[in-house]
């Protein structure tokens, strides 16, 4: 290893990876992309060259979307798609005499390189005379690969073009054989030349034609002169530039495919590839006819995402339906009841539910058929898509807005996609169709409306029959030993479901190992870990944002996709997933002949071997098969025959192994599948069986002990029903939020998405039952999990015929004796706590030898993994405790979640030591940048920036030595927050720029970041406030997450930090404590092992967390890849925490994790513990160095080598499991760095700042009034961020009085336009602004108005982009034009005034002022819970777009009311302009009681308090106090 | 855990004694059970910690004190009962008895009072007695194999139980003329009524037990005996063999082991004639009781109650702080000051002080010579010319057990024994012979009724695992 091998080891290495889809732990189909994208069309029609120009300009002004690679000079791939260009073939190019446009087809192909050409060739040629096409020639694409980067050299294809005709053929059967023979040609390649990947068809059509590789935004025209010969003319051009969290792209997964190009993720992917399968059993074509077989398979699962929606949209498409329509099936809007809309419309997407499910994910989507151009986005509206619309006819859409020079008098709209809406270009017919009209067409093609009213079968229509077996006390005891409840299930889980309906929360994380390395039965379901978005997808907001979500499922008997007639809507449809006993006796009552069901038995007389389990699972899927041939639709797993004797099957094996075994046999979806289960009790549960192919789910025993908790009084409310409702609420509830945890909106398009990784299954199982699940470590069999089964079988009903008593204790979420082992156990933790108190580092070493002997004992992956033999060198030629203390971070813990001594303690014992503390999301105390005279500091040098952006100012950001964006934490992945208005005490709402009193609400995502190119505009935002500051990303390890860890890297993060599972204190939903995310051992080194593969790991410094407490879990976590280290729960354990796990009830009993002032009174830690525990880990540690011979940290990061898997024999679960992908060590001898290496190579200044770095040499000295002229452009991002942060740190947070610094700016200019600008700065832009506009707007003023010559009315224009004002604690914006999605997210302090906005405006606002004049979209103020609103509502309909949950709506009758609007207005037309200002402004009269002011309830009564406090004399008690109490 | 804040609201209450003037007239139990409704409010106290230092630091048998307490703030009594017999054969005992290492651990002894686990163990129990909850637990199947345990003492009795309930048939051993070891003769009635012991044994009797009192094995019967019409033995016979104090005078008349005259006074107790040449009189005498622990407490509580002029208790150590010190942190078993009920009923404690000779007139010891010491870590020496007299009409010797190397079971059976003379056993409570199991005091001396309980059944379970194979 210490020899350095030559280079090309990584690169073969790299090639290897990308063969066989993965390496270690990383898998290629893990990775994720996300892009800029666009299109240019002239709806006249008429080809120019120019549009193929201004196409390559977008993609140069998008640039930054992209990413370049470890070489930095690979793209992640880049392409444009036009259409044919005849007069340029049909001239020298092609030296090929084409006949009429049209009446011929280019292909536009790859082949592998270095291959033989001719032999592709002529199987191409074969293939297209076989299908009776005439061979016109082959041409070779000119390139020139100059500019291009290693690694796209080094498989760069050999690209041709051949053109064929066919005498009969035109238009559109023309294009369906053209589908039909690509995909014999591919099948004959892959036949006969046996290549798959490397051979890639970008376009066959007989209209358009698509240029792309694996290239940057600019190389595409350089790399194809093609594209810049005048004669290449084109009527639109599509574009796409690609960003993607790895570095192992490929020519062929470069956009755009051959209908569309795409950004986005679909989260829904693998659900939708099963559903595809299912649906080639039985799909025929009335268009397509015979032609159907040579199509399927339909998907080529080597692509990507995008591709693989690109071959379903194909299939749809090229079988008859228009390719807006098969959008729209795609890609639904939502629909749900509170969406107002017209019945044809909510039935033409009925209809299509049960035939399509949603490709659900964040999208913005540019499609075409040759003939239409649109797009369409997301239902959320994830992705941005800005358009413009020419006079002329000729239109721009993209990413953002002022990719190309428009000149402003020519503009006739400015516009963006709506959430969910469609944007449509009709070249035909020269026009553009609105959404609208677009969609209501659609709708009434087909009598849609009447084929769902006839055919519709709901459960609600069905009639009970009597009587449903009731189980006595006794009966239900057994079942409920039987089936794995435990008292803690009955406590924790089932009562708080049944009383409140929703799902308990609890805290301080999992201290729990393994569900295969457990000695005690498990459930099956606990071999499950839940996978989570973070960073390339936006987890959503179940609560704020539940009208875009859906738990309508349909049991569907499937008919033919391809064909429209009302046949195919034959489905039953649930309301959601949770069925009843009496629910179930309806069905299994039903007299329809289309719903016929039939019971399987999964139970089986045990055996102790797994065979009989096996066996009956063998039986249900052929009898089940044998049951479909006889017609039998409905299949009724059920376990209700469990009892002596016989031992149910896991109900989620059962349902799987069928729902797998029918798949293959391509019957899936011919029949409904089913459970009566008695082991289902949890969200997590339910989640699982929906995931893996169950249709509806009957947990008859949970729904007993609900009865009986009821019965028993056990419950506030003892009916039955409502506990029995409540039950079913909150499995609705908790299964939303699971969903949304992965950005998915639907449970139809989360049903069979296997969207969780098997941790501790074997292969063989996985293989066989769980079909493609994600399994990297293997472990259990049948016979371990029929063993599990056959234990409980056997407590049950015991064998000497006592009736059995008890249930099991349980003691999974707080510690109980007998119950399965907690790492902290009373002696870790008291052991601990003497250890700092009585500086003994022998106690200590009692501490670390529980604990390791716990990893071990208890199931912990590091706890199997050893230390190989080496040459120990003294202890003393190791680096010194200093030099690995410097390594060490404390975890982020906000001052919220825990106390203000505890958390000052930490960052004072941190800054001791010379290791950083972390102030987490919350803000933190100005006082405290200033150090302490005794020379301590209590500055937390880090300073997390979440998605609430609570108190994230320019002096915050100023104060920071690193600045750690969340993405993700290990307690609760893909979750938001809530800090309860009660613990907003008078100190938390001063640092965190809100009201006392008023609850707080982080979102789940970041609202700027939905995508990996979000990700790097928020570091290039954070680093251009403060150049300084290094910048950090925290991610939580999940399958995958080693390439968004990659993503960060390309990103320019200087830190990536992969939490493990364990961690974290606060408030989670238990489900996520337990459930979400993986241990860090495999993320870390996943992460480890990605960066190598992708050349990026010298780039990057890697972090980890989640419970590191020893020197041995230092040493393992350095050899598998990291270099710092963070502590968390140790260290408040040092501070006298003892794992209350009470910290969201308020009531730490030893004042750490608590607001209580009594109990914070309670609070004896002191730093000096806190130092002792951190010296003596690093000790520690520097012994086990010494023991592997490493004198330094940076020469054992990596040395993945020197660990070896010792098998815990004791184990009965684990024979199975491997840990070689963990331990794969190849890359060692790849000749790359195991570390991090870079040298302080931070970006310069922008081209902004030097343009006004020179007309500012003077300001600094004087502070005097400036005022300074520029040009800008949408290249031009974070205007105002780095002057704001040098005001701050010259002049301090208050920055200086207003309008000192002026800018007058014109153009279009670039995302975060004013972020974190500082008081004192004004920025006037004449022109438009993209997103996040005023981001973190920290006193500074923003005015953006229209261009001069600008001839559109701006209240009916879009003028800035999505999610303005995020997070902003002061300042102002005017806007004179209407503003895109989610205005003023999150805004805590700021006031602005716009003329309209989109869906979501003002969500989660604590604070600050808004004034609408003009239009708002849907869901306005979800999740505000404080600062006003004022809207203009001449029309009298805002209270239908209003999200009514937390706010009231009033009128300005107030004089105070009417003098804050007034004056608002009044500013805004001195700053603007603006007519509709001027227009209220002379009416005022009649017009201020056409507003609305939309004020929080909770807001209005802290204020109400807040006012009556201030006007009482003798006043004694403070107004925060009696906020506080009240 | 019914109130989330209840540690913070609600004030420590435990049931009060009984007034000193009145008890000392009787021998009824000194301690007065808090009504059920109190009872029910103090458990809301408990915080249900993440980490319940109280069952899993504190007490030997790991009782789920917070869901006991849980279920009890919600009234659910029978439920509550299930739960603690599950972990504990006698919780009406140890809730009567027991020091309560479990409120020592308990996280709100730190600051705020600790949760009244025992007050809430015993309210359960009684309430499942009045209720008639308490009912025979037969075991369905008998498994025909018959198990002999000898000493009946609280680690016997509860290996017994438990024996019996697996279907085993079980003959239980004991050389005193009641059942009960320690439990019968150890502690005095007013701190267990007898009728408590007696009730239980009712029960066990009905799951198939046999009680043989007045055999003592090794004595009366013969190893090989009992070997040969047992598949299995639990040897549970405590540490019988008191300490004694060896300086001059012991030999004088009025010199007792404490548990000679406990054993007397419960007898008489319980209605039984003592003869008067037997008969240990306390009546007017001034007594001596030396040794600082609970069997010397109880000799003060009863040699008051018997009308002595005065009680004094001496002890070697010095006296222990208040409160916990440094280096006995929570959730350590505090090394502090106990005030029993006796003590408050008129007794002078002395510490720091050597016994250095009994003085006697006509054979009958009168007074005791001592001498106060000065500790320095664990060492101590007299300190010079601080001897001084007590007057002593009466001594009782309480100063602990030691192990009984020279008992007859242990030669007679061949007994290994480990380093202190205890029984020495494996993980499964296996002794070093075939068949023996041993468990609770036997092999790990002087211990707690609740660790003894604890051995006891998983020296049953052991037993039970043995006769399988």
């Amino acid at each position: 290893m210490q020899e350095t091998i030559s280079g090309q080891h990584i690169e073969r290495l790299r090639a290897q990876t990308m063969q066989s889809g993965g390496y270690g732990l990383y898998r290629t189909r893990f990775e994720h992309d996300n892009c800029g994208v666009g299109f240019i069309a002239h709806m006249d029609g008429n080809v120019r060259h120019s549009i193929v120009s201004d196409g390559l300009k977008v993609l140069r002004n998008l640039q930054h979307r992209g990413a370049v690679g470890g070489d930095q000079k690979t793209g992640d791939g880049a392409g444009i798609m036009t259409q044919i260009p005849h007069s340029f073939f049909n001239t020298t190019a092609s030296g090929l005499k084409l006949p009429a446009p049209g009446s011929y087809a280019v292909g536009m192909v790859f082949f592998p390189h270095d291959a033989d050409h001719e032999a592709y060739k002529k199987s191409i040629e074969l293939s297209t005379e076989n299908r009776g096409f005439t061979f016109i020639g082959w041409r070779e694409v000119p390139v020139d690969p100059s500019g291009l980067g290693e690694l796209a050299l080094s498989t760069e294809p050999g690209i041709f073009q051949f053109f064929i005709t066919h005498e009969s053929l035109r238009g559109e059967a023309l294009q369906r054989k053209l589908y039909v023979l690509r995909r014999l040609i591919e099948k004959n390649v892959e036949e006969v030349l046996g290549e798959k990947d490397q051979f890639y068809i970008c376009s066959l059509s007989s209209s358009v034609i698509v240029y792309k590789g694996m290239l940057t935004g600019d190389q595409v025209e350089t790399y194809y002169p093609d594209l810049r010969d005048s004669r290449y003319e084109s009527a639109f051009a599509i574009i796409h530039s690609r960003f993607s969290t790895n570095t192992l792209p490929q020519w062929r997964l470069a956009q755009p495919f051959r209908y569309l190009a795409h950004n986005g993720e679909i989260n829904t992917l693998k659900g939708n590839i099963n559903r595809q399968k299912a649906r080639e059993g039985y799909m025929t074509s009335k268009v397509l006819g015979d032609d159907v077989r040579h199509v399927v398979p339909v998907i080529d699962e080597s692509g990507s995402d995008s591709a693989i929606f690109d071959n379903v949209l194909e299939l749809f498409t090229m079988a008859g339906r228009s390719i807006p329509h098969v959008m729209m099936m795609m890609i639904p809007e939502a629909y749900s009841p509170e969406i107002q809309m017209s019945a044809d419309k909510r039935a033409f997407y009925e209809y299509h539910s049960p035939i399509m499910e949603p490709w659900d994910g964040p999208a913005a989507v540019v499609f075409t058929d040759g003939r239409f151009i649109g797009a369409t986005l997301d239902r959320n509206g994830l992705r941005p898509a800005r358009y413009t619309v020419m006079k002329d006819g000729l239109i721009v859409l993209a990413s953002e807005t002022g990719v190309v020079d428009l000149p402003a008098s020519e503009v006739r709209m400015k516009g963006r996609l709506h959430p969910g809406k469609m944007f449509l270009v009709d070249l035909e017919q020269h026009r553009i169709i609105p959404d609208n009209v677009i969609k209501s067409r659609l709708s009434r093609q087909n009598p849609y409306r009447r084929w769902v009213k006839n055919t519709r079968l709901e459960l609600r229509g069905l009639f009970a029959p009597a009587g449903v077996h009731k189980m006595e006390a006794q009966e239900l005891l057994e079942k409920q030993i039987l089936f794995g409840y435990t008292d803690e299930d009955m406590q924790t889980i089932i009562r708080p479901m049944a009383n409140k309906g929703q799902e308990a929360i609890g805290s301080m994380g999992n201290d729990t190992g393994l569900a295969v390395l457990s000695d005690t039965s498990e459930m099956l379901f606990s071999y499950f870990k839940q996978q989570f978005a973070q960073v390339t997808n936006p987890p959503i907001d179940p609560l704020r944002e539940q009208l875009m979500m859906s738990l309508e499922s349909f049991i569907e008997n499937e008919t033919n996709p391809l064909d429209e007639d009302q046949s195919q809507y034959r489905s039953f449809k649930l309301p959601h997933p949770v069925l009843t006993s009496r629910d179930l006796a309806k069905i299994r009552d039903n007299p329809h002949p289309e719903l016929v069901y039939q019971d399987l038995d999964i139970t089986y007389i045990p055996d102790k071997t797994g065979k009989a389990m096996e066996k009956a699972l063998d039986g249900m899927c052929a009898e089940a098969e044998r049951l479909t041939s006889e017609g039998v639709s409905l299949m009724i797993l059920t376990d209700k025959k469990a009892g002596p004797g016989r031992a149910p099957i896991p109900s989620l094996l059962a349902v799987s192994a069928l729902h797998q075994y029918m798949l293959k046999k391509h019957l899936r979806g011919r029949i409904g599948i089913i459970v009566e289960a008695g082991d289902v009790r949890e969200v997590f549960h339910y989640a699982l069986h929906l995931a893996f192919g169950c249709d509806a789910i009957c947990p008859y025993v949970a729904f007993a002990t609900v009865r009986a908790l009821a019965e028993k009084g056990s419950l506030d409310d003892p009916s039955v029903e409502i506990a029995s409702d409540n039950y079913v609420k909150a499995i609705k509830k908790g299964l939303l939020k699971t969903f949304s945890r992965m950005g998915i909106s639907t449970l139809h398009s989360f049903f069979n998405t296997q969207i969780f990784e098997a941790v501790g299954l074997a292969d063989d199982v996985v293989d066989r039952y769980f079909t493609g699940t994600i399994s990297r470590i293997g472990g259990a069999g049948i016979p371990e999990l029929s063993w599990d089964v056959e234990q409980r079988l056997a407590q049950a009903y015991p064998a000497d015929g006592r009736k059995a008593k008890l249930r099991e204790v349980g003691g999974s979420y707080r510690y109980r004796p007998g119950s399965e082992p907690h790492y902290w156990s009373p002696d870790a933790i008291r052991l601990l706590q003497s250890a700092t108190r009585q500086k003994s580092y022998e106690i200590f070493k009692q501490f670390t030898a529980i604990m390791d002997t716990s990893y071990r004992t208890n199931g912990e992956i590091r706890g199997l993994l050893d230390f190989k033999a080496a040459e120990p060198i003294p202890i003393e030629e190791v680096e010194p405790v200093e030099a690995i203390t410097r390594r060490f971070v404390s975890a982020a813990m906000s001052i919220g979640s825990i106390g203000k001594e505890a958390h000052e303690t930490v960052a004072i014992a941190m800054n001791r030591l010379g290791a950083k503390s972390n102030s987490g999301e919350g803000g933190e105390d100005p006082v405290r940048i200033k150090p302490l005279e005794n020379g301590d500091s209590m500055r937390s040098r880090i300073k997390q920036v979440a998605s609430g952006r609570f108190g994230v100012t320019t002096e915050y950001i100023m104060s920071a030595d690193e600045l750690q964006i969340k993405m993700a934490q290990g307690a609760k992945p893909g979750e938001g927050g809530q800090l309860p208005g009660k613990k907003v005490s008078e100190y938390i709402a001063k640092i965190r720029h809100t009201t006392p009193g008023v609850t707080l609400i982080s979102p789940p995502p970041h609202h700027d970041i939905y995508s990996i190119e979000d990700l790097a505009q928020l570091i290039h935002d954070l680093r251009s406030v403060n150049p300084q500051a290094e910048v950090s990303v925290k991610l939580v390890s999940e399958p995958g997450v080693g390439t968004i860890a990659s993503g960060v890297c390309k990103a320019k993060a200087d830190r990536v930090i992969i939490s493990g599972q364990n961690g974290g204190t606060g408030a989670s939903p238990l489900t996520a404590i337990r459930h979400a995310g993986l241990p860090w051992e495999l993320g870390l080194a996943e992460t480890q092992q990605a960066l190598i593969l992708n050349k990026l790991r010298s780039q990057i410094i890697v972090q980890t967390d989640g419970h590191l407490k020893t020197g041995r879990d230092l040493a393992i976590a350095t050899l598998l890849g990291a270099e710092e280290y963070g502590f968390g729960t140790s260290l408040l354990i040092t501070l006298g925490c003892i794992m209350m796990r009470k910290c969201h009830l308020n009531t730490c009993p030893f004042g750490v994790a608590t607001q209580d002032p009594e109990l914070r009174k309670l609070f004896r830690g002191k730093a000096e513990f806190i130092i002792e525990f951190l010296r003596f880990v690093a000790q520690e540690f520097r012994e086990y160095m010494a023991r592997l011979g490493f004198r330094t940290v940076e020469e054992m990061v990596g040395r993945v080598d020197m660990l070896r898997y010792v098998p815990n024999g004791q184990k009965k679960k684990a024979a199975g499991l491997h840990l070689d992908a963990i331990l794969a060590s190849d890359h060692l001898n790849a000749g790359v760095p195991l570390h991090f290496e870079k040298t302080g190579d931070r970006p310069g200044l922008s081209r902004f700042d030097k343009a006004i770095d020179k007309e500012l040499k003077k300001f600094w000295g004087t502070a005097e009034k400036t005022t300074i002229s520029l040009e800008v452009n949408n290249r031009d991002r974070t205007i105002g961020a780095a002057l704001s942060g040098k005001i701050v740190s010259v002049y301090g947070a208050d920055g200086l009085p207003d309008d000192t610094l002026t800018f007058n700016l014109t153009g279009a200019v670039g995302q975060s336009f004013g972020a974190f600008l500082a008081r004192g700065v004004t920025l006037r832009l004449k022109g438009e602004a993209n997103d996040y506009l005023g981001k973190g707007l920290s006193g500074g003023t923003i005015i953006v108005v229209p261009p001069e010559d600008s001839k559109i009315p701006p209240e009916k224009n879009i003028i800035t982009g999505n999610v303005m004002m995020y997070g902003a604690t002061s300042g102002k914006a005017f806007i004179n034009g209407m503003a895109g999605e989610r205005f003023c997210v999150r805004n805590s302090g700021g006031t602005a005034v716009v003329e309209g906005v989109g869906d979501h405006g003002c969500e989660y606002m604590t604070g600050g002022t808004v004034v609408i004049l003009g239009e708002t979209g849907k869901n306005f103020a979800a999740g505000m819970s404080g600062g006003i609103a004022y809207i203009y509502d001449p029309a009298e309909q805002f209270d239908s777009r209003c999200n009514l949950d937390m706010v009231e709506l009033e009128g300005v009758w107030d004089m105070k009311d009417q003098n804050v609007l007034k004056d608002l207005i009044k500013e805004h037309y001195d700053l603007t302009g603006s007519e509709v200002a001027l227009d209220i402004l002379e009416n005022w009269e009649v017009q201020y009681p056409q507003f609305v002011k939309v004020v929080p309830v909770e807001y209005r009564k802290v204020l109400e308090r807040i006012s009556l406090n201030e006007n009482r004399d003798d006043e004694t008690m403070s107004v925060t106090e009696e906020v506080f109490n009240g | 855990m019914g109130k989330q804040d209840g540690f913070f609201t609600i004030e420590r209450k435990n049931g009060e004694y009984r007034p000193v003037k009145e008890r000392i007239l009787d021998f009824d139990p000194v301690e007065q059970m808090l009504p059920a409704e109190d009872v029910q409010i103090q458990s809301n106290r408990c915080m249900d910690c993440g980490v319940p230092f109280c069952s899993m630091y504190g007490c030997p048998l790991g009782n789920r004190i917070p869901d006991y307490s849980d279920l009890v703030s919600r009234g659910l009594w029978k439920e509550a009962l299930d739960l603690l017999e599950s972990t504990n054969n006698f919780p009406e005992i140890t809730g009567r008895i027991c020091p309560a290492p479990c409120e020592a651990a308990c996280t709100l002894d730190v600051d705020f009072g600790a949760n009244t686990c025992e007050e809430i163990e015993l309210a359960i129990a009684e309430m499942g007695w009045k209720n008639g909850w308490v009912v025979p637990d037969i075991a369905p199947v008998k498994t025909g194999k018959r198990v002999a345990v000898i000493g009946s003492g609280p680690a016997g009795l509860a290996a017994a139980q438990q024996l019996a309930r697996k279907g085993h048939e079980v003959v239980v051993f004991e050389k005193a003329d009641r059942i009960g070891g320690l439990l019968m003769y150890g502690i005095p009635n007013f701190k267990l009524e007898k009728g408590v012991i007696e009730r239980r044994l009712e029960q066990m009797r009905a799951e198939g037990v046999t009680f043989e009192t007045e055999v003592e094995v090794g004595r009366d019967l013969s190893a090989h005996y009992i070997l040969s019409k047992f598949d299995a033995v639990a040897i549970t016979s405590g540490t019988p063999l008191a300490r004694d104090l060896t300086i001059p005078g012991r030999e004088l008349k009025g010199i007792h082991l404490a548990l000679e005259y406990l054993t007397q006074q419960t007898r008489i107790v319980l209605g039984d004639t003592v003869s008067e040449d037997e008969y240990i009189d306390a009546r007017g005498k001034h007594v001596v009781v030396i040794g600082g622990g609970d069997t010397g407490s109880d000799c003060v509580g009863t040699s008051i109650r018997r009308g002595a002029a005065s009680v004094t208790q001496i002890e070697l150590l010095p006296k222990p702080p208040e409160n916990r010190i440094d280096t006995n942190p929570w959730p350590e078993w505090p090394a502090t000051l106990r005030t029993s009920s006796s003590h408050e009923e008129g007794a002078e404690r002395l510490w720091s002080i050597g016994s250095k000779e009994f003085l006697g007139e006509g054979g009958q010891v009168k007074q005791l010579a001592c001498v106060r010491l000065e500790w320095e870590g664990r060492q101590f020496r007299e300190k010079p010319g601080s001897e001084f007299l007590l007057d002593a009409d009466l001594v009782l010797l309480s100063m602990g057990f030691v192990p009984f190397k020279e008992s007859p079971l242990v030669k007679e059976f061949g007994l290994s024994l480990d380093d202190r003379g205890s029984i020495s056993v494996n993980s499964s409570y296996q002794t070093s012979v075939d068949k023996i199991f041993a468990a609770g005091d036997a092999t790990t001396g002087a211990s707690l009724v609740v660790r003894a309980i604890d051995h006891g059944r998983r020296c049953a379970e052991g037993i039970d695992e043995f006769l399988k194979n």
